[in-house]
């Protein structure tokens, strides 16, 4: 019994609106709301509803026999809450129906894991968060931004606790080897590997509506006969689409929506099933490991990152991003974080690209900007704008270290005057108490204490245990430097 | 085949971009191999680059017979032609022109620049042309600019031979719409007589079509390139300087957009003090434009240089950080791709027909201000835009190659010799 995963992605970041460098400083609102929704809501309506709906009715029609997986971003979340909440609606029904699986990921569908493990970690765990409020159940298969992943990466997730995660089966990684099985990773062996068939995958995205393509028309029957007719030990089929593909790339006249809800009637009679990614694992056994040395994705021809990294602007951008990293993780103020979310997106980077060719077409096709650099430029202006702010929480004078340690003992002096309080009170009482009995027994061991715990100026005694338990806590921060990449 | 051609101008004594243009063009034309060109300018000053074409003054082409012996003729004008062409020359002279004023050669006098009498100098060269396209065979002819369209009809009426002409400017990108009715006239004329018009960007093509009311069929774009400059340009040092310089270069007229150059200059100087503006060239609204950068406040940071020329052009560009071309209306626009050439990023207005090639630069309506102003401001406070635009631009520039362009050309010469058959 073949099992083919379909894995539906839904990002969109929130776009910048166009921003001068005579606003630095004046304009801390960085967001194209008219586009943002626009767009959100164009596309809610030609796809992520009636692709919901959809997939609701395949479950509904074939209990038990139809399940899938989403991997939602929490920028796309938060726009949906905002602009079309009832699509939100849709997305818990799906959830609800227990057919289907939402993928883990970074919380802006950032590039944290190439840049910056410690703040990798935390998106994650802040997406996951939101995905678990929302939808009720935490994701266990970890799916990267655009499926970006090496052996670092691998080492990283897997300390995080997953066993499982979606990646690309790129050609130049896997050689001869197909990706309709499931792997290990080389450097964490728990980890399990499941990868993406790009041919299959494109065959619907690409060549449904694609009259010039050898196999047009693409029916249902003709599609799962392939699945079918892969050789026997071949056991899953990854395919990853972007859920906007539905509806608007193929618009619904192309019957591209009755092509999904036949699809389980044709595996039905063929021997294919259609399961999340937590059910392939419990059934498959990984028949290899594989080992990654450099980043692969699932953008451009290279299968790599150089859509984000591939030139001196996108890495500029990005250096000058998570410089700041240490710094906003200190700081508090709710809107400067919300900002660093929304500020860390790869669409931002993607639109700096300045590929040509092929390539160079999508980056433009989906860049609200004229050029790559024009996106720089706007980019870098809301950036400054943002470092000020961050700059403006704490004195620049101060390194990251001390200011961390400062802040504790802050954190610290609080509760630590409370109960120095606290103390002098009963004691205040027990003097009291004292008095009254006019028979004064001997003190209690903490006197001695009282005529200092009296002064306002309690610090001379706090300081040193502060700072102990500063050193202790700074001490998770201190390997950051070492671990982040070049 | 053998092309006749028509200009103005030929480097190195050059007025402006006509004269590079027709140049370069020239030779990528000889590039392609298989051309024999013969190139008619008024004036020819003897250390003009010849090898890739003849080159026949007009100045010293007989309108009238005058008896003069070889030796004679050798003294006087050897350094620009051989007097075997004089008197081949002097033996198709078709009328007698000996009312004109004639030097002792039976020649017509021409400045070879842009005098006040303009209209009546390129008229006399339309006479001249009349011998010289007797004189040489030709399979085409190939006029550069208003100036020699006259001379282009000529020369087609009296061999029978197609006409391309080749529009590197129309009137209305030099006056913004208020045209001269004569050069206008002028221009249309030679346009209706062409077999073919070559404009140097599809914003001058629209412009032959839309304004002078030309058949689209018959009109073509074929984009300018650049020579590639010479290393002892390249390799100018630079000037000392703490401050980043801005640059504008070319004509300070209204079709050069000075003045937002200097309004968006304004607001960069309110955020950044670092940072020098020179206008550099000259032109009728120099003074408007000075008052101007006073007006706004900022005239010690703005610099003007009067105009440039020769070494001093390349210099300037080797001290400048960003180049900025705010042109109102651009047939072409050369200067930008030589700025790219000496590594110097180039902000150009989307209204110049360089946009249409470019890629490694940054584009802004000229009008927008904001946008220009934004555009400088990112160059010189980002090394990251900068660099790459420098680098990747001096890689476009080196792909910009005359020798296409001329290819295009020679192709447009088939067709429209086919087409005649």
């Amino acid at each position: 019994m073949k099992s083919v995963c379909f894995y539906f992605k839904i990002h969109q970041p929130f776009r910048l609106k166009r921003y001068r460098f005579f606003d630095i400083g004046n304009d801390h609102y960085y967001y194209d709301d008219f586009s943002n929704d626009e767009i959100i809501t164009r596309l809610a309506h030609q796809s992520y509803i009636p692709m919901a709906q959809t997939l609701l009715d395949m479950i509904k029609d074939n209990p038990g026999e139809f399940k899938c997986s989403i991997s939602i971003s929490g920028t796309a979340i938060e726009q949906l809450q905002l602009y079309v909440p009832e699509c939100i609606d849709l997305l818990k029904k799906l959830a609800d129906t227990g057919a289907v699986e939402f993928l883990s990921g970074t919380y802006a569908h950032s590039l944290a894991a190439l840049e910056d493990p410690e703040e990798f970690i935390r998106e994650v765990k802040m997406h996951d968060d939101l995905v678990e409020h929302l939808f009720g159940v935490r994701p266990s298969t970890f799916a990267n931004t655009e499926l970006i992943y090496d052996d670092d990466i691998a080492l990283l997730v897997n300390s995080m606790g997953f066993r499982s995660v979606l990646t690309e089966g790129a050609k130049h990684v896997l050689g001869w080897k197909s990706p309709n099985y499931v792997y290990t990773a080389a450097v964490a062996p728990d980890l399990r590997l499941l990868l993406t068939n790009d041919k299959l995958a494109n065959d619907i995205s690409m060549n449904f509506n694609n009259p010039s393509w050898d196999e047009y028309p693409l029916t249902a029957d003709k599609y799962v006969d392939w699945i079918a007719s892969l050789p026997e030990q071949e056991q899953v089929v990854n395919l990853y689409l972007s859920m906007d593909t539905f509806g608007t790339f193929l618009p619904k006249q192309t019957g591209i929506f009755d092509f999904l809800k036949a699809l389980p009637r044709f595996g039905r009679e063929k021997g294919v099933r259609f399961s999340t990614p937590a059910e392939v694992l419990g059934s498959l056994k990984p028949v290899g490991e594989l080992s990654v040395m450099h980043p692969i994705s699932d953008i451009d021809e290279a299968r790599d990152v150089s859509a984000w990294k591939g030139n001196e602007l996108q890495n500029e951008a990005l250096r000058k991003l998570y410089g700041a990293a240490e710094r906003v993780s200190m700081c508090e103020d709710r809107r400067l974080k919300q900002d660093w979310e929304y500020l860390q997106s790869s669409d931002h980077f993607f639109y700096m690209s300045t590929k040509n060719m092929a390539d160079g077409a999508s980056h433009a096709a989906f860049s609200p900007y004229d050029s790559p650099f024009a996106a720089f430029t706007n980019y870098m202006n809301v950036l400054g704008d943002f470092l000020v702010r961050v700059q403006e929480q704490f004195p620049e004078s101060i390194d990251n270290e001390e200011l961390n340690s400062l802040l504790l003992t802050i954190r610290n002096q609080a509760s630590e005057i409370d109960s120095l309080k606290k103390e002098v009170k009963n004691l205040r009482t027990n003097i009291l108490n004292a008095d009254d009995s006019n028979n004064a027994p001997v003190a209690k061991p903490e006197t001695p204490a009282i005529a200092d715990k009296k002064e306002p100026e309690a610090e001379p005694k706090t300081e040193p245990k502060a700072t102990a338990k500063a050193e202790k806590a700074a001490k998770p921060k201190a390997p950051r430097k070492n671990a982040k990449r070049k | 085949m053998k092309a006749l051609m028509f200009g103005w101008e030929f480097p190195p004594h050059i007025l402006g971009g006509l004269g590079t243009a027709s140049y370069g063009l020239t030779k990528g034309m000889h590039a392609n191999g298989d051309m024999d060109i013969t190139f008619v300018i008024p004036k020819p000053w003897g250390d003009e680059e010849k090898g890739f074409a003849q080159i026949i003054g007009a100045c010293n082409t007989p309108v009238a017979w005058r008896d003069v012996n070889w030796d004679f003729v050798e003294q006087r004008i050897g350094k620009y032609m051989s007097p075997q062409l004089y008197y081949d020359l002097r033996d198709h002279i078709y009328a007698d022109f000996n009312y004109m004023h004639l030097n002792d050669l039976g020649c017509i006098e021409f400045s070879g620049k842009y005098p006040d009498n303009l209209v009546e100098e390129i008229n006399n060269y339309s006479i001249v042309a009349g011998v010289i396209a007797r004189t040489i065979p030709c399979d085409i002819i190939h006029a550069h600019d208003w100036l020699t369209y006259p001379a282009g009809i000529h020369a087609k009426n009296v061999t029978g031979k197609p006409l391309v002409i080749h529009v590197h400017a129309t009137d209305y990108d030099r006056s913004r719409g208020n045209v001269n009715p004569t050069v206008f006239g002028i221009e249309k004329d030679g346009m209706e007589h062409a077999d073919h018009i070559i404009t140097v960007s599809n914003l001058t093509r629209r412009t032959v079509i839309e304004k002078y009311g030309i058949n689209p069929d018959k009109v073509s774009t074929v984009h300018n390139a650049v020579i590639p400059l010479d290393d002892e340009l390249l390799n100018l040092k630079r000037s000392e300087s703490k401050d980043k310089v801005i640059t504008f270069l070319g004509r300070i007229t209204m079709q050069k957009g000075p003045e937002y150059f200097v309004e968006a200059a304004a607001k960069v100087l309110q955020k950044n003090k670092n940072v020098r503006f020179v206008m550099a060239g000259g032109g009728d609204m120099e003074q408007a434009m000075i008052r101007l950068a006073a007006k706004r406040g900022i005239s010690d940071r703005f610099h003007f240089t009067g105009f440039l020329k020769g070494k001093d052009v390349y210099q300037m560009f080797r001290d400048s950080d960003v180049y900025v071309m705010p042109s109102v209306s651009e047939p072409f626009g050369i200067s930008p791709l030589e700025a790219m050439e000496m590594g110097v990023p180039s902000i150009i207005s989307k209204q110049s027909g360089c946009a249409e090639i470019l890629d490694n630069v940054i584009k802004t309506d000229y009008w927008d201000i904001d946008a220009m102003a934004d555009a400088m401001h990112a160059l010189i406070s980002y090394p990251a835009l900068h660099n790459t635009l420098r680098d990747k631009g001096i890689e476009e520039i080196h792909g910009i190659t005359w020798e296409k362009a001329g290819k295009k050309v020679i192709d447009i010469y088939k067709k429209v010799i086919n087409d005649r058959k």
